[in-house]
């Protein structure tokens, strides 16, 4: 029950933390000015009018920065408990967490060999 | 049989979550609001887990899912040409989509009321389990020779491979 | 019951009950009192800090800063916050209202969820979870979305392109992060951010692996959007990122997220590395370790501020390359490192006993202060070779071209 507790206070937290944001902004609702106008409203852009799509194809290279990401995301749920329980375990289990961590890093020079990583 | 508590509270709201966020996901036809729709049914899931006293999983479910593959999706949807503003359904099979969830459904619930998980069920009374399993043991399992250092290690292999191939497929215009 | 009632904030609940209250209210009550007490911890001294901020910098740039407002100007923040109040808010034409409001909201309230797990002193912390750790880093990744929200309702190209970079940067730097947060769960071995500050009674996490500590530090200074990798605001080339059509006080609300968000990681840095509230007699007067762990904070966060304005921004592609060509493979070394030397410690029964005072941790410290030496020593004299190659190569390239076109003649043709 103690845990749930915990969890408990969170949960209130998550429905309340909201609040703080909307508070001001709701607030100034009644403070501030309200005159839309057609040019006002317009897209921000330098100087001239926007053309085309805003929503343009974007390239590869942040999908993979992303699955990078994801892959080393997973593996650190893997991390965690091992490294939690770390103090208490042998020899074996930093050979097993040691091979999982060498793994990983083979992912990486692989990614980096094959130019994956590099901004173009 | 069901008594209105905090946790039954939370149950409720977090199975609006996941069945509204899941209905949003299905019907809506701008897809960045599917992924949106998708992390509220996350997040209702990462709640799941908690009530469940698996607060490890909670925590994995947010970080994973929302805060990784929620983002993948969304990269995913921006790299495609002109597929954020579609206004036409392509899902010509939704039909079938719907038979096998109508299928999976009848299974799920028949599990239910029928005598094999739920209430009435041979298990119904018994403890699952007297001990409360932490993190540590978790971890504790996971490396230990006897118990789960293969699935361990192979689920590292398996996460290498993706990332070759995600990046092999990613880049083939080389 | 009269012993439990001594300690009001913690007991609240206890108290009520023991005065007639329905329990479930009286929890519900003093969750709730928790709560906003937690909250507007870190909402009053952002006000304070703004202030703290732009006084620090006028410093540094030869000025004087805001001393209009208030006795040295202190009040500034709150002038600022009405003047943000009474600003006309304009949604701009084809964003997508909804999610273009709910994003200031995300942003402010991601923040503030954080502090629910911080300890303020032995006694009192919002929420003591288990995986505390797994929290901080969770909550802080659905920063990604409300990056992504905003700038893409805002239906604007800056706004998209930056949500992107943004993104990108923040997904990149999360794993250092991570790696780095794995060397205070192995020490404490938990995930609970109170028992890693109990765990540090006797030595502080810093002097153990200031690798770590400079890991974790560097990646937060990037998730935060801090300079030098405050690129994701890049005023020059992307005006100002995705939050670029928002005005009034939803931009105030990103701009009050992001300071919070720099003060939160000063905070989880102290917590993580600097030993939280420990501190003389903090055991006899509990209330003691608030104080402590404010002036720690303040420490850290005074080196974030001496780093925002005095190191110049990084590019792009600087800024990708660091973090995983640089970054990333350190923090997976000293993780290595980290696991080896504690494994060989604990087989020599060097590690620290259960009281965990400072005599007991002085030898695994030691043996892993050498062995982090040991890492920035490599890692400097790699970096030396690397840059004197680079020197070489450079020369050997003008003295070429010098050969082809002598001193003196007309470049190009």
């Amino acid at each position: 029950m103690q845990l749930l507790n915990e969890w408990a206070f969170i949960g209130v937290f998550f429905a309340i933390a909201w609040v703080f944001p909307l508070l001001p902004i709701a607030g100034s609702w009644f403070l501030r000015p309200h005159k839309p106008n057609a040019i006002k409203q317009q897209t921000y852009e330098c100087g001239v009018e926007t053309v085309g799509d805003t929503w343009v194809q974007f390239k590869v290279q942040y999908y993979i920065y992303a699955l990078v990401f994801l892959v080393f995301d997973v593996e650190m749920v893997f991390l965690f408990p091992w490294a939690v329980a770390y103090k208490q375990l042998d020899w074996f289990a930093f050979g097993a967490g040691f091979l999982f961590i060498f793994l990983l890093a083979d992912a990486l020079i692989y990614a980096w060999r094959k130019n994956a990583l590099e901004w173009i | 049989m069901i008594t209105i508590n905090a946790q039954s509270i939370a149950f409720i709201l977090f199975s609006l979550f996941i069945l509204g966020g899941g209905l949003g996901v299905v019907t809506t036809r701008n897809l960045i609001h599917g992924a949106l729709y998708l992390i509220l049914s996350l997040f209702g899931v990462a709640g799941f887990f908690v009530l469940l006293s698996a607060p490890f999983l909670a925590a994995v479910q947010v970080l994973v899912y929302i805060g990784a593959i929620a983002i993948l999706i969304i990269f995913a949807v921006m790299l495609t040409r002109s597929m954020t503003s579609l206004t036409e359904a392509f899902n010509r099979q939704w039909w079938l989509a719907g038979l096998v969830g109508g299928l999976l459904f009848i299974f799920l619930a028949a599990g239910i009321i029928l005598p094999v998980w739920g209430a009435s069920s041979a298990y119904a009374g018994q403890p699952v389990s007297d001990v409360v399993a932490t993190t540590t043991d978790l971890g504790i399992a996971l490396v230990d020779g006897n118990q789960y250092v293969l699935p361990f290690e192979v689920a590292s292999l398996l996460l290498t491979a993706a990332m070759i191939g995600a990046i092999v497929i990613a880049r083939d215009d080389e | 019951m009269e012993q439990q009632c001594r300690d009001l904030i913690n007991t609240l609940a206890a108290c009520m009950v023991a005065g007639g209250t329905d329990p479930n209210l009286a929890n519900l009550l003093s969750a709730l009192l928790g709560v906003v007490l937690v909250a507007t911890l870190p909402l009053v001294t952002v006000i304070l800090l703004i202030w703290v901020e732009r006084k620090f910098a006028a410093r540094i740039q030869d000025r004087l800063g805001p001393n209009r407002v208030g006795p040295f100007g202190l009040l500034q923040s709150v002038a600022d916050a009405l003047k943000m109040l009474t600003k006309e808010d304009i949604t701009p034409a084809g964003a997508d209202r909804f999610i273009f409001n709910l994003a200031p909201i995300i942003a402010f309230a991601v923040v503030v969820l954080i502090w629910a797990v911080i300890p303020f002193t032995p006694l009192h912390v919002g929420s003591d979870l288990s995986v505390g750790i797994l929290y901080f880093v969770g909550v802080g990744s659905i920063g990604a979305v409300k990056v992504m929200v905003a700038g893409w309702s805002s239906n604007n190209k800056y706004a998209l392109l930056g949500a992107f970079r943004t993104i990108a940067q923040l997904v990149s730097y999360e794993v250092p992060m991570i790696l780095a947060l794995l060397i205070p769960v192995m020490m404490a071995g938990s995930m609970s951010m109170q028992d890693i500050t109990r765990a540090q009674g006797g030595m502080w996490y810093i002097f153990a692996s200031p690798l770590a500590f400079l890991i974790f530090f560097i990646s937060n200074l990037a998730e935060t959007g801090r300079a030098p990798f405050d690129l994701i605001e890049a005023e020059s080339e992307l005006v100002a990122g995705y939050n670029i059509e928002y005005s009034g006080f939803k931009f105030g609300m990103f701009m009050a997220g992001e300071f919070m968000h720099v003060f939160t990681v000063a905070v989880l840095t102290a917590v993580l590395f600097l030993g939280g509230w420990w501190g003389p007699g903090v055991e006899q007067i509990p209330a003691l370790g608030f104080v402590y762990l404010g002036l720690k904070t303040m420490a850290v966060y005074f080196a974030m501020l001496l780093i925002r304005n005095t190191v110049p921004r990084f590019r792009i592609d600087q800024v990708m390359n660091f973090n995983w060509k640089f970054m990333v493979p350190l923090s997976i070394v000293v993780v290595l490192v980290q696991a080896f030397l504690m494994r060989i410690t604990t087989s020599l029964g060097l590690a620290p006993n259960e009281a965990g005072d400072f005599v007991s941790n002085l030898p695994q410290t030691i043996v892993l202060l050498l062995g982090n030496l040991a890492i920035i020593a490599v890692v400097l004299n790699m970096i030396r070779n690397r840059g004197r190659q680079q020197r070489l190569a450079d020369e050997a390239a003008a003295a070429h071209s010098d050969l082809a076109h002598p001193a003196g003649a007309p470049a190009g043709d």
